[in-house]
């Protein structure tokens, strides 16, 4: 059994869910073109999945066996709905930017994944470190695509300009590229290089 | 427990419990906020009004205060161009008017040019005074940009011909490309631009490209996007349609008899 510290540390880097499993895409193209929406994302998922897991888990003895996604996909959506309600009244501005995506955490393949293949094994404190670092591990590669979205794609990080741009009288002409979801791909798989050569255990092996 | 969980009365006896304890989270979630998420759509429309009338000076100002001093909303016949002081402004809402197919006026292909098929018959304008003299009008607009419908406002000086300036609220347009109709670089480019001519044909457009200031027509013509020739197109039609003769155009026209130039 791993112990406490290794459950909430390894999904960083060790034992990623976007870099190694390759789960969760979507949200990381759609909602990663500024740092402050990836930040609320971020943190929106931390607390989504931190809470099912906990709350799968605590009821995992009781959940019947026929009807286990259901359960765990109706916990999920009413922790995104409470989500989604608090970021619209307390956070009005960054919600409005993140628009739909902060409902479509529950499709979010690492939340149920991490409720099925985790919490309904496991007792409820190491689910909720399992969830609170698997949202971490998620965080990490959305922040780090968005780093480098935000400076290219608009010269600017947590909208402080950086490079001026020249449509504001400066020299920078940013990258239209960057500002697109598919250029969250390109990064993503710079990501994966990078870890997979510093661990290359990670490195699948062919045939 | 005595029920055991995997038989069908077990099975069914946790989904009810669950839902029931689902349905309270959530119920009482959404109630419990409802206020403050109004007040915040409340306010960032205010905002908004205040912003397209450029008289929102610092981000610190109190957004209410400010618009309680200055704004004086009124509904308008958009047919007749005459004020309507049988509703209230606070409580008439057009979008809402214009989607029920029983009181909105649905408009023929050759003049959508906005793309928004349906329109209310009045609508809420927001009559800005400074010192009691009517200084400028925002004007709400909307219209198809590329990807979605752009919800704005549009304030135009009392002469009822040069525009104040120009903002949208509410548009999934592509961030960095149509998105830039949020630039304020941009919007402050349609400072001082004029609608019509002094023949009263609606001249104001969104061109492609830049504007060549040495033109004659140059006031009547902003900056195109680049990148977002849809959007620029979309913003350009709008904007025409909104203050065109099934728009404002009459409302405007007798803020510019009325002698309350500023």
């Amino acid at each position: 059994m791993a112990s406490n510290k290794e459950i909430l540390i390894s999904p960083i880097f060790v034992n990623n869910p976007i870099a190694l499993q390759i789960l969760g895409i979507c949200s990381a193209l759609a909602v990663t073109s500024k740092m402050t929406t990836t930040l609320t994302m971020c943190a929106s998922v931390i607390a989504v999945i931190s809470c099912s897991n906990l709350a799968v888990s605590c009821i995992r003895n009781f959940i019947p066996g026929s009807i286990r996604i259901i359960v765990q996909m109706a916990i999920i959506a009413s922790l995104v709905i409470v989500v989604d309600q608090v970021l619209k009244a307390f956070l009005f501005s960054v919600s409005k930017d993140l628009s739909v995506f902060v409902g479509l955490i529950i499709t979010n393949c690492i939340v149920m994944g991490r409720a099925e293949g985790f919490a309904m094994k496991n007792g409820p404190l190491e689910s909720l470190l399992d969830g609170f670092g698997n949202g971490l591990g998620y965080s990490v590669v959305l922040i780090f695509v968005a780093f480098i979205r935000e400076l290219f794609g608009f010269g600017k990080l947590f909208d402080l300009t950086v490079f001026t741009p020249v449509t504001a009288g400066g020299w920078y002409a940013p990258n239209g590229l960057m500002v697109l979801p598919p250029s969250a791909f390109f990064i993503i798989g710079l990501f994966i290089w990078i870890l997979r050569t510093a661990k290359p255990d990670q490195v699948e092996k062919e045939g | 427990m005595s029920l055991d969980k995997d038989s069908v009365p077990g099975t069914i006896t946790i989904a009810v419990v669950l839902s029931l304890f689902c349905s309270v989270l959530v119920s009482v979630a959404a109630v419990a906020l409802r206020p403050l998420q109004e007040e915040n759509q409340r306010l960032d429309k205010k905002k908004n009004i205040l912003a397209a009338a450029g008289l929102l000076k610092s981000p610190e100002d109190d957004v209410n205060e400010v618009y309680a001093k200055y704004i004086r909303p009124k509904v308008v016949d958009l047919e007749t161009g005459e004020v309507d002081t049988s509703l209230v402004a606070e409580e008439y809402d057009q979008y809402k008017v214009g989607k029920d197919p029983s009181q909105a006026v649905r408009l023929q292909a050759a003049d959508d040019i906005a793309g928004i098929r349906m329109i209310a018959p009045k609508a809420v304008v927001y009559e800005v005074y400074e010192m009691d003299k009517l200084t400028q009008v925002v004007l709400p607009i909307h219209g198809k940009g590329l990807w979605s419908t752009l919800y704005g406002f549009l304030s135009v000086k009392a002469d009822g011909n040069s525009v104040q300036g120009i903002g949208f609220y509410s548009h999934m347009e592509t961030p960095g490309l149509g998105g830039e109709v949020d630039n304020p670089t941009w919007k402050a480019s349609w400072n001082g631009k004029e609608v019509y001519d002094a023949d009263g044909n609606l001249k104001l457009e969104v061109i492609k490209g830049a504007v060549d200031l040495a033109r004659a027509d140059a006031k009547y013509q902003v900056d195109g996007l680049s990148g977002a020739t849809i959007t620029a197109r979309g913003v350009s039609n709008l904007v025409r349609f909104w203050t065109g003769r099934l728009g404002f155009r009459k409302y405007l026209k007798k803020l510019s008899t009325t002698g309350e130039d500023a």
